[in-house]
């Protein structure tokens, strides 16, 4: 069953084109955009919050550069675990400050590795001493940690930007 | 570093990150907290911007709230073709974030679509690309961490993805 979604009407995805740009750093930041769109300032706030009520919106507000704001190292680890103890040691990586995102995905022959945890430090050894601690633990010894070595792109995403 | 964060910086980054106030003064609203004036709060996030700590200021949405799918896609690709490969990927604005990585599965991206069509149509036009050896689709089928608040240390990456 597809997930339901609320209607998102031509007004909502106008602002949302707006609203996902820089925030114009003036006192009534919304005022432009409102007239912009042909809507009033109020208007648009009263759909900004009601967006932000139904979860679309995530947040308002900074994405900060991180290697500018301290913990400037990361790594993904890969996890090669049996199905029927996925639940739990997910859970248990869940609980580490380091690990920021921890996810199940498919695995196939050459790619076996079923858990992915984004481990932060400030080094390479933070984050290895937080992956030996986790196979201590669970006793999975087959893991991998991945780290990027160059990035090629980075963005954040444009949404309905196909209908523009 | 560019330049030191004063006391008032970090409360200023701490609030902006958290509880940007959706009201039309936003700026005033958020000084009145740290008793300063909004012009005060303008000034310093254009600093803090020209120094490099802000990557940007704005809406961050939910893909899946908005009806978008998105999965992480492990390539192997061909080393004397790595780059062109690259670049062709990151044509896709739907790609948006790409790593290099220490692997076989050399290269690493994020891709998000407007419908599970779209986003398997791309996959395929990809998959299709001279110098890609594997391509691998891995979209998440559980969660269990989708993102913390490391507190000024982490950008709280738009990584919500896949």
């Amino acid at each position: 069953m597809p997930v339901e979604i609320d209607e998102i009407d031509k007004i909502d995805k106008a602002i949302i084109r707006e609203v996902q740009e820089d925030l114009s750093l003036e006192a009534r930041p919304y005022r432009k955009i409102a007239e912009k769109i042909g809507i009033t300032e109020d208007e648009l706030l009263t759909r900004l919050n009601r967006l932000d009520e139904e979860g679309k919106l995530r947040r308002m507000g900074v994405i900060l550069h991180h290697r500018e704001s301290g913990y400037s190292f990361n790594g993904m680890g890969a996890w090669i675990i049996p199905e029927e103890k996925r639940e739990e040691i997910g859970k248990l990586m869940a609980t580490y400050d380091e690990i920021s995102h921890v996810y199940e995905r498919p695995t196939y022959p050459d790619w076996p590795y079923s858990l992915f945890s984004m481990i932060h430090g400030r080094s390479k050894e933070d984050v290895e001493r937080v992956a030996k601690d986790i196979s201590k633990k669970t006793g999975i010894e087959e893991y991998t940690i991945l780290y990027s070595t160059e990035q090629l792109k980075k963005v954040s995403m444009k949404y309905f930007r196909e209908e523009e | 570093m560019k330049k030191e964060l004063d006391q008032i910086d970090k409360e200023l980054l701490n609030i902006t990150q958290r509880n940007f106030p959706l009201i039309a003064n936003p700026y005033e609203e958020i000084g009145s907290r740290l008793d300063i004036s909004g012009e005060e709060v303008i000034e310093r996030l254009k600093n803090l911007k020209e120094t490099g700590y802000i990557r940007r200021l704005g809406g961050i949405f939910s893909s899946k709230k908005l009806g978008y799918v998105s999965t992480l896609v492990a390539a192997k690709v061909e080393e004397d073709k790595y780059y062109d490969v690259a670049e062709m990927i990151n044509e896709y604005h739907g790609v948006t974030h790409n790593y290099r990585r220490n692997h076989k599965f050399n290269l690493w991206f994020t891709l998000i679509a407007p419908s599970e069509e779209e986003l398997e149509k791309q996959f395929n036009e990809i998959s299709d690309l001279t110098g890609i050896k594997t391509l691998r689709n891995l979209p998440a089928t559980r969660f269990f961490k989708l993102g913390v608040n490391l507190n000024m240390k982490e950008d709280q990456s738009e990584k919500e993805v896949s």
